[in-house]
């Protein structure tokens, strides 16, 4: 009895997340096509998304494994510029834009799992705030690094340069990263719809792996990472796998974002960015992906949509953080959401 | 007189080498665990030295002592929590020297916690199915993409869950929060989730603390009958005495790093080195 009770209560929940996203994702589309949006503000809806699912992936890492990252930006930059080189590479090669951002996505979670990887080879023999630390610098190298890298493309294909803005190009090729100035001119084909798509996909895959033994032995290292190693667990594997998944969908984000921009630069995928993404978890609640999606979402839009009282959005936007922080965390406030919503009872205690 | 619970086979028990004793129905067999002059030292403290044990495959043995003696230390070492200073640990034959944690549950080692160590956010059966950690097969693609492997292993490792749970009736709490249960069905939740590791040798580090005497009893039927069920060897360290005379066939005491007896329990509870360390030197009359 009991136990179907709750085990209904965390598929139900998940059940939930997908729900609002879906039904936020209609509405949206919706009064975006009836003209109900202002130009500025449909053109944060992709930004939403590419927010929506760092939230989410850093969520992996701080909510369920348990461990501070400050640096879940460089992974977005990782992607993003992996992703719009791909892009630009690919122009004629894969005329369809959504063949193109697909793959565009991939190659940027691709890179950003291959660096996840690299870091988390040092990174993983650390704990709390020394790894808080490490993934703090690593922020700041990658962007250091993309700020010195130059790509150029010609009909013998990519072609890269460190520090150094001398590449020579064969007729008719062209610069696509210009260390600090970025990447201009994108061709924006990143669309709200591939976004939602997105956030399902990070759903499912990070829904689907903590309901499953390797999820389940994540968050064993969470709870208890000596009594973990006492039944067999093999700590490093398991951090790894959160923290190169985390990582993966962050790269993937990363690329949605950067093409749905007309220029991207390194600056942008700065610690301000890693310490906003990570106020997103922390107001959503840790292990909490609705509570991420909500949080990012509103905050993401906040800032644009109050662009008009221009004296009082400073003011509404901590407002309406704190308000945020108490939906999500206060016990109160969610024993009362829990009664709103139907099917759900009385919070056990 | 002590209460002794012990089961059907309880054999006497014969000398071996190294001054140890097994039962007498393990003789012939290769011991489960044979520790040889095992020591660590914490910077300048030695605080387990020259600790020899030999224990039977089947055998129930304590661990005794008084507060800060050691055993817990002994636990840390044959695990490999800490590495030790010196000597040897063979568990069924095997030397365990450069193994870890990890390796050492896949060889057969589960314990429990004198400070217990549940995954308390995730449920009663969430814990049980960690222990099976390494018997359940299938990967994270399996899992995510949720494959017809991920469906029959997690049905059959949710059934194999409820058969542990139900040796300490607890079946009906699957569902619940492991850190919201209380206290005794917190230790007993952490002896399930060890024979989950399907070990050969059970560690238990003081698991009647905090229990009442009705509950303290339950236990000590219920290791004798785990030992006869899984045909496992248990090492435990407890302080309750009816529970270490009644179900344990060989004891070993230590005091300040150092055994200072070993045999059964009616040796023992006479021996005047035990009695010392216990209640502090008698004046000379
Ligand atoms: N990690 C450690 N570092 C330093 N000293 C330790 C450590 N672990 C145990 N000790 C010391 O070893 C001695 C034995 O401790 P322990 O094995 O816990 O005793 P007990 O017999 O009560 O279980 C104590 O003096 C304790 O302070
Ligand atoms: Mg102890």
């Amino acid at each position: 009895m009991n136990k179907l009770k709750t085990i209904d209560r965390s598929v139900r929940r998940n059940f939930l997340t997908y729900a609002i996203v879906i039904v936020a994702y209609v509405l949206l589309q919706l009064l975006s096509s009836a003209r109900g949006f202002s130009p500025t503000l449909r053109g944060q809806l992709v930004p939403i998304c590419a927010y929506v699912v760092m939230a989410l992936s850093l969520n992996l890492t701080v909510g369920i494994l348990g461990e501070l990252s400050l640096g879940h930006a460089g992974f977005m930059s990782v992607g993003a510029f992996s992703g719009a080189i791909a892009a630009s590479a690919l122009q004629a090669a894969v005329p369809s834009p959504g063949a193109r951002l697909a793959i565009a996505m991939l190659i940027g979670a691709i890179f950003a799992g291959i660096v996840g990887t690299i870091i988390s080879v040092p990174v993983l023999r650390l704990n709390g705030d020394y790894l808080a630390i490490v993934t703090l610098a690593f922020g700041q190298i990658i962007k250091s690094l993309i700020e010195n890298l130059y790509v150029g493309v010609d009909d013998a294909g990519l072609h890269f340069s460190f520090l150094k803005p001398s590449i020579t190009l064969a007729q008719g090729g062209r610069m696509i990263l210009n260390g600090p100035m970025g990447i201009p001119n994108i061709t924006k084909i990143s669309t709200f719809l591939a976004g939602f798509i997105l956030i399902l996909i990070t759903l499912v895959i990070i829904f689907n792996l903590v309901r499953s033994r390797a999820g389940r032995a994540i968050m064993a290292l969470r709870d208890n990472r000596i009594a973990a190693e006492s039944v067999g667990i093999n700590v490093t594997k398991y951090k790894m796998m959160a923290f190169v998944t985390s990582a993966a969908l962050a790269g993937a984000a990363g690329a949605l974002f950067a093409l749905g921009q007309n220029t991207i630069v390194a600056a942008k995928f700065d610690f301000n960015t890693s310490i906003l993404i990570l106020v997103f978890v922390v107001l959503g609640g840790l292990g909490n992906m609705l509570g991420s999606i909500i949080a990012a979402a509103a905050l993401t839009i906040l800032p644009e949509a109050l662009r008009g009282f221009a004296d009082y959005r400073m003011l509404i936007y901590a407002i309406v953080l704190i308000l945020v922080m108490l939906g999500t965390n206060s016990p109160q406030l969610k024993a009362m959401l829990q009664k709103l919503l139907p099917g759900k009872k009385r919070e056990e205690v | 007189m002590p209460k002794r619970v012990t089961s059907v086979n309880d054999s006497p028990l014969v000398p071996m080498p190294t001054e140890a004793f097994i039962p007498q129905r393990d003789l012939g067999k290769t011991p489960i665990l044979e520790c040889r002059h095992l020591g660590i030292d914490f910077g300048g403290l030695t605080a387990v030295d020259d600790f020899n044990l030999i224990l039977g495959r089947t055998e129930i043995a304590g661990l005794i002592g008084p507060n800060g003696a050691g055993k817990t230390t002994v636990f840390n070492l044959l695990t490999k929590v800490y590495q030790p200073t010196r000597g040897t640990i063979l568990l069924d034959g095997r030397d365990t020297h450069s193994m870890n944690t990890v390796q050492i549950n896949k060889m057969g080692i589960a314990r429990t916690f004198q400070n217990i160590r549940l995954f308390n956010n995730l449920s009663v059966e969430d814990n049980v199915k960690l222990g099976m950690h390494n018997s359940i097969r299938y990967g994270m693609f399996s899992g995510i993409l949720r494959l017809p492997a991920y469906w029959t292993q997690e049905r059959i490792a949710h059934e194999r869950a409820l058969e542990l749970l139900s040796l300490f009736d607890m079946q009906d709490l699957a569902g619940a929060k492991a850190g919201s249960l209380p206290y005794g069905a917190q230790r007993r939740l952490e002896i399930v989730r060890a024979l989950a590791t399907n070990p050969s040798l059970l560690l238990l580090d003081e698991p009647a603390a905090g229990m009442n005497p009705s509950e303290t009893t339950e236990l000590m039927e219920n290791i004798v009958k785990i030992r006869d069920t899984f045909n496992i060897a248990v090492l435990l360290i407890e302080h309750d005495m009816n529970l270490v005379m009644g179900i344990c066939e060989g004891i070993c005491v230590l005091n300040f790093g150092k055994v200072i007896a070993k045999g059964t329990p009616a040796q023992i509870q006479s021996d005047p080195t035990v009695i010392e360390a216990y209640l502090g030197k008698k004046k000379e009359a």
